[in-house]
């Protein structure tokens, strides 16, 4: 196990800069994530972190070596590819037992570790069996075996659940999760799905374009959001913005917006009016009640336990989930109150919390 | 019960004989679309295989008519030629070490060609260049080069070293055979591995440095297993193809000097187009065949044990 520290780092591709100075530390035995759209650079930097990809510049740390220029060998870290990377011409026995041979173990000792690490994933009984015999989830769970036998100090996960199907998916998060607890080690995870890293990390990276955005505990960055990026990033169905003004309406403030709707703003919001602001509210903030603003129903899905309904508030298109299913049709109109205790405001031009 | 099962039967042949009928309506169709080609089929591959077969059996002399003389010629073919078996061990020592070494050269160049970090392209179409260049042309210039006080000579005169003029001598001129098969074939071999190489996925090779693996290993414990079932296609082709070579030593040798290079393919020209012997010519073709389909098979047997397919 090892603490791993990135100072400064940053990549380019020629002239093309993917990474723009990114700094973050991971503890020892934390599960951290990193999460954010396509090409907003986390699997580039984690193929830093493996030796995979050349550091233009700055600085990373595994333990207290400076890795930069040690080879993915020399790192002590095992890596958990997208596509599982096992190699088709052995079998699951020899795919886990492979970084041990070239380690010059002895065959005991590897056949002990492999054992160990098989009964830990459930994999006993595949273990003569080629990848190509496997399904996803076995192939998934032997790809981490093949991590596990190394005993590194750091595991390193890129995007590993994506090629499975949603219920395996769910099943697989919460035995990485369970592995995570029962290692102890220090983990670090990309993900596109807020979803995985959310239910998943100790901590949450989010990245944006070459450069991290906010870090910090799901519920942390779920509560309190430093941008209206984080916000509308992290969250299903994503967090309402609404944009407008803010004015002045009989010494409160409220947002008015291009239609002339006007919203409540928190009571502790510190705004002058004037301001171009976003108010945020998440979905499950926006509740049912018969004084609150007129709403036209656009789309209903029912999920069963909730019901998503997307609506129409004056020219605002926004996303309400309700518990259990509530009397909404299409073609009627009811009427919504946001909750503006829990409702988040943001500077429209930087987009940073206000 | 036996009345639902009479009625489902009577259903089922009604079905077959309809689609009977109209497969057999299609099958018309489709023969007379197939014809054209299986009259070439006909009249170029099968007619002139079974005539050689035929012929093998027969003393055909080309002109006049053949007459059939059982397995006389097979008997005089393994028992009473001189030539024979000379010739069938120069066509294995040919066929093994050409093998050998436009393999590993072959396989070398493509492993270099893929290290390449630019001009992959250009090295794949030079050294591609002489597979479609006709092989009497290079066989000619070869020659020239090897020829007594040609090229070769000059230069090993020059760097005073003192060896024999190739191609008449006994041992040289078939590896000079074997040098120019090299020049002119490598490249489509080295072109096949460098497409198989560069189709093993990054993913491999990436976890295999995170394992520990050296780049001796990852040659060695990864991409050469997931390239085998082309280098597997690469070999048996080239089995053949060298079994079967001719062009070269027709023009750089003859055959000689002596019988030193002369080959399967070259005792069945030299036999059938020199000699006037036809049966006799065919029969060798016959057992050239032979040799082709049990190397061929052999290796299809070997195969089980370094060939890995995925599916």
């Amino acid at each position: 196990m090892a603490n791993v520290t990135i100072t400064d780092v940053v990549k380019n591709y020629g002239s093309l800069e993917v990474l723009h100075g990114v700094s973050a530390s991971v503890a020892d035995g934390e599960f951290v994530v990193l999460v954010g759209p396509s090409g907003c650079g986390k699997s580039t930097l984690l193929r830093m972190i493996a030796g995979l990809e050349s550091i233009s510049d700055g600085e990373i740390e595994i333990g207290d070596r400076v890795v930069n220029d040690l080879e993915p060998k020399e790192r002590d870290i095992a890596m958990v590819f997208q596509s599982y990377a096992l190699y088709p011409h052995m079998t699951v026995r020899a795919n886990m037992a492979f970084s041990l041979k070239l380690a010059r173990r002895s065959k005991e000792e590897i056949d002990q570790m492999v054992n160990r690490a098989a009964e830990i994933l459930d994999l006993s009984a595949l273990l003569d069996r080629y990848p190509r015999q496997l399904s996803g989830g076995q192939r998934q769970r032997v790809a981490m075996g093949r991590a596990i036998v190394r005993n590194p100090a750091v595991f390193l996960f890129d995007e590993p659940l994506s090629n499975l199907d949603a219920k395996l998916r769910v099943q697989m998060r919460g035995e990485i999760k369970a592995l995570h607890q029962r290692l102890g080690a220090t983990m670090i995870y990309v993900t596109h799905d807020q979803m995985e890293a959310m239910t998943m990390g100790d901590r949450i990276v989010v990245m944006r374009a070459g450069v991290i955005e906010q870090m910090g505990t799901p519920l942390e960055i779920y509560d309190t959001p430093a941008n209206s990026f984080v916000a509308s990033f992290i969250g299903s169905p994503s967090m309402n913005l609404i944009d407008g003004i803010v004015q002045n309406r009989d010494g409160a403030s409220v947002l008015e917006t291009p239609d002339g709707t006007t919203w409540p703003l928190p009571a502790n919001a510190r705004v002058t009016a004037g301001a171009a602001v976003q108010l945020g509210i998440r979905p499950e903030h926006i509740h049912l009640d018969p004084a609150g603003l007129v709403a036209e129903p656009v789309i209903i899905e029912p999920t069963g336990a909730d019901t998503h309904v997307q609506m129409r508030v004056g020219q605002q298109v926004l996303t309400g989930v309700f518990r259990d299913r509530p009397d909404i049709a299409l073609g009627d109109t009811f009427h919504v109150r946001p909750d503006t205790s829990r409702a988040h405001l943001f500077d429209k031009a930087s987009g940073q919390r206000l | 019960m036996a009345v639902v099962e009479r009625t489902v039967g009577t259903k089922n042949t009604v079905t077959k004989r309809r689609k009977s009928r109209l497969g057999a309506g299609e099958g018309r169709t489709a023969f007379f679309f197939l014809l054209p080609s299986l009259i070439g089929v006909t009249l170029f591959l099968v007619v002139p295989i079974i005539a050689s077969v035929v012929l093998s059996f027969t003393n055909w002399k080309l002109l006049g008519q053949p007459q059939f003389v059982g397995f006389a010629n097979y008997i005089r073919l393994f028992t009473a030629d001189p030539q024979f078996w000379p010739v069938v061990r120069n066509t294995l020592f040919f066929t093994f070490e050409y093998l050998v070494l436009n393999i590993v050269i072959s396989l070398g160049l493509a492993v270099w060609i893929s290290s390449l970090k630019r001009g992959q392209r250009w090295f794949r179409v030079i050294f591609f260049l002489p597979t479609f260049t006709p092989g009497i042309a290079v066989a000619i210039v070869w020659m020239l080069i090897f020829a007594p006080d040609g090229f070769f000579d000059f230069i090993m005169r020059s760097l005073a070293i003192h060896i024999p003029s190739v191609l008449t001598d006994q041992n040289l001129a078939m590896q000079a055979v074997i040098v120019v098969s090299l020049w002119a074939g490598v490249g489509y071999n080295t072109v096949l591995f460098n497409a198989a190489l560069d189709m093993v996925p990054a993913n491999y090779l990436e976890a295999a440095r995170i394992d520990g693996a050296s780049a001796w290993d990852r040659f060695w414990k990864i991409r050469l297993p997931l390239i085998s079932p082309t280098l597997f296609f690469g070999t048996v082709m080239t089995a053949i193809t060298s079994l079967q070579v001719f062009d070269q030593i027709y023009v750089m040798t003859r055959g000689g000097p002596g019988t030193a290079t002369a080959t399967l393919g070259y005792s069945i020209f030299q036999k059938g187009f020199q000699n006037f012997q036809m049966g006799y010519a065919s029969a060798i073709a016959w057992v050239m065949f032979a040799m082709i389909m049990v190397l061929t098979a052999f290796q299809f047997w070997l195969q089980r044990k370094w060939v890995h397919y995925d599916n």
